[in-house]
């Protein structure tokens, strides 16, 4: 029954157009007009634009190359700890900040990627989440570089493109923050319609078909792990350099599991699923923590074993699913 | 120096052994039903829990509260096993572990709201409490009883699986579900009472290991690496391939934090993806 649901729901998307559709334009629209509507929650909306560039990155390797990963968090802190430290020492441009995070998580990702891809699910689990918590371990014990459970603080960052700073109003955070994540998102945009991306639809639907037409399965999941752990980086350096601070969290399993539980509300394999999913996602956590952060972690937990028992595909592959129920009906 | 080794490897085998009880019902459940059970340490954590309410508050003593556990444990572990485990054996792996991610998030959440965040104490009776001095080597006499207990477990464990119909029904199943189903064995039953079963022996662990790994309401995602571990690099479905991996693993973690403590977790994390790349279906595969 699974298995049916998403080659269809494949079949309807997966046409390569690269066309814009209305409702993409509408949706980017949408944190344009927020930025104006709710000028007193700009922080929180660099929040969610960080969220979703990282649930992106998981969404690439997990929604099309059906890698489970418990330790994509390690990216993300990597990426975050580049950052922070090149501008704790003294190179606090942004751009450029971020491009260092992103090839050095991507280096880390294509190295750990040959252990990863080898195994079954159960393996890939075990290592992804074995090599997250060695990175946590590693962050822990060398505190004298990376300040330990203490964080690393002292992260100053010059003006973007030496024109805006990073005041208190996060005005800047905001455009810059969306600003990469647009670039980001329309790069897996092509990513995902060009061959590459459909080869990859490929090994999903059939990883023991896909070399008899001659694809070489390892070399794609290798390829995309790498991505995904390069846009990984970016959105942890983009946390880094919007708050100017770097908390060993950013390395720890309790963020990889949000991950999912983001890219899972969302959809996973819709590119928007990861977007609106950390978009509800931080929308919540921000409105329920603050009643209880006990509550919110069992909220949290209920709304994940009832999405998996009854909502499977999330909130996108649901409308989508509703819609196409509804469109049955009416021819 | 010889002594000390002696101890840290005595330790190690104690502690060992405590996460071999936990883990065993989780060998069960992915072997049996390849179903990826991240939330069985929530179970462990109940019957920690239904000890301390015991002794704490019933005055219970503490021998007496370790077989409530392992029934309350087990009691849990069937009916969510009725009701929402057994929806999820056809799904993918991804569906168990968000939904086992669920329940360990529900069930933290839960023990804090019930007990608070802070450790429990636990009251060990006076006769498990000091030392054994055997060859001239102390001994504390709770691991000597958690060794004890473990070797009695495995036995049963050994003698229900090797010697009883219910253990042929189990083997079979394991081996190949559809053709003990055709034969006749409710593969279904098998798994529910063997679900309880493994639930129940986390519990029983959960008590147990309340003096040795401490109980609060992380402890469920403090130690699921370890009882996955366990598992994934034993071999799931077996019994001597994750009381081999406990073992080591016990003895690998007391004397890396013993003997190099700046970088103990470190070296089990790496031990964990090295031996499950030589070993992808871990030290005893099930089907080789």
């Amino acid at each position: 029954m699974r298995r049916k649901a998403t080659a269809t729901g494949v079949r309807a998307s997966a046409l390569p157009t690269a066309r814009w559709r209305p409702l993409e334009i509408v949706f980017w629209l949408l944190p344009v007009a927020a930025y104006f509507l709710f000028p007193r929650y700009l922080t929180l909306g660099s929040q969610i634009f960080i969220a979703g560039l990282f649930a992106l990155s998981l969404d690439l390797i997990m929604g099309y190359a059906r890698i489970i990963s418990l330790g994509h968090a390690a990216f993300f802190g990597i990426g975050a700890y580049t950052a922070g430290l090149l501008a704790r020492y003294g190179w606090g441009e942004p751009v450029s900040g971020l491009a260092a995070a992103a090839a050095v998580a991507a280096v880390v990702g294509l190295l750990t990627s040959f252990l990863v891809v080898r195994g079954q699910d159960l393996t890939r689990l075990m290592v992804t989440l074995g090599i997250g918590l060695m990175l946590y371990e590693a962050a822990n014990q060398a505190s004298s570089i990376t300040g330990g459970v203490d964080g690393l603080s002292g992260v100053e960052m010059n003006k973007l493109f030496g024109l805006f700073a990073f005041g208190l109003s996060g005005k800047t955070a905001y455009w810059y923050c969306l600003g990469v994540l647009f670039i980001v998102f329309c790069f897996a945009r092509t990513l995902v319609r060009s061959p590459f991306g459909l080869s990859l639809r490929g090994i999903r639907e059939g990883e023991r078909r896909m070399p008899a037409i001659g694809v070489s399965v390892h070399r794609k999941l290798i390829a995309i792990y790498t991505i995904g752990a390069g846009i990984a980086g970016v959105a942890g350096a983009l946390l880094a350099q919007t708050t100017q601070f770097v908390g060993i969290d950013s390395l720890g399993f309790p963020r990889s599991a949000e991950l999912l539980i983001m890219l899972v509300l969302g959809g996973a394999g819709y590119l928007y699923g990861a977007l609106v999913g950390a978009a509800t996602f931080m929308l919540l956590q921000d409105y329920l923590s603050n009643l209880s952060a006990v509550y919110w972690q069992f909220w949290l937990g209920l709304s994940l074993v009832l999405l998996v028992l009854f909502a499977r595909g999330g909130l996108i592959g649901g409308t989508l699913g509703l819609r196409r129920r509804m469109m049955g009906k009416r021819t | 120096m010889i002594g000390n080794l002696i101890g840290v490897l005595f330790d190690g085998i104690a502690y060992g052994s405590l996460l071999f009880v936990i883990s065993i019902g989780l060998s069960v459940t992915m072997g049996l039903m390849n179903f990826v059970n991240l939330a069985h340490g929530a179970f462990a954590m109940l019957g920690g829990y239904v000890c301390v309410v015991l002794m704490t508050r019933l005055g219970v003593p503490f021998l007496a509260s370790l077989p409530v556990a392992f029934a309350a444990a087990a009691l849990a572990g069937a009916a969510l096993e009725r009701t929402l485990y057994r929806r999820l054996y056809q799904a993918t792996h991804l569906d168990q572990v968000l939904f086992s991610i669920g329940l360990v998030f529900m069930s933290i959440a839960g023990a804090t709201y019930v007990f608070g965040s802070q450790q429990q104490p636990v009251q060990l009776p006076a006769l498990l409490r000091g030392q054994v001095r055997l060859l001239g080597i102390d001994f504390g006499s709770y691991r000597l009883f958690l060794i004890a207990v473990v070797i009695a477990v495995t036995l049963a464990l050994t003698w229900l699986i090797e010697r009883t119909r219910f253990g042929a029904a189990i083997r079979a199943s394991v081996d190949n579900q559809q053709a003990s189903a055709g034969l006749g064995i409710n593969v279904y039953r098998v798994f529910s009472l063997t679900f309880a079963l493994g639930s129940g022996l986390a519990g029983l662990g959960g008590g147990l290991g309340i003096d040795v790994l401490g109980l609060d309401p992380t402890f469920p995602l403090k130690y699921m690496v370890y009882f996955l571990l366990v598992v994934a690099v034993g071999g799931a479905g077996t019994i001597k391939g994750p009381l081999i991996a406990a073992l080591l693993l016990g003895v690998f973690d007391v004397a890396g934090k013993y003997y190099a403590p700046q970088i103990g977790s470190f070296i089990i994390y790496v031990a964990m993806v090295v031996m499950l790349l030589i070993f992808p279906r871990g030290l005893v595969g099930r089907r080789a």
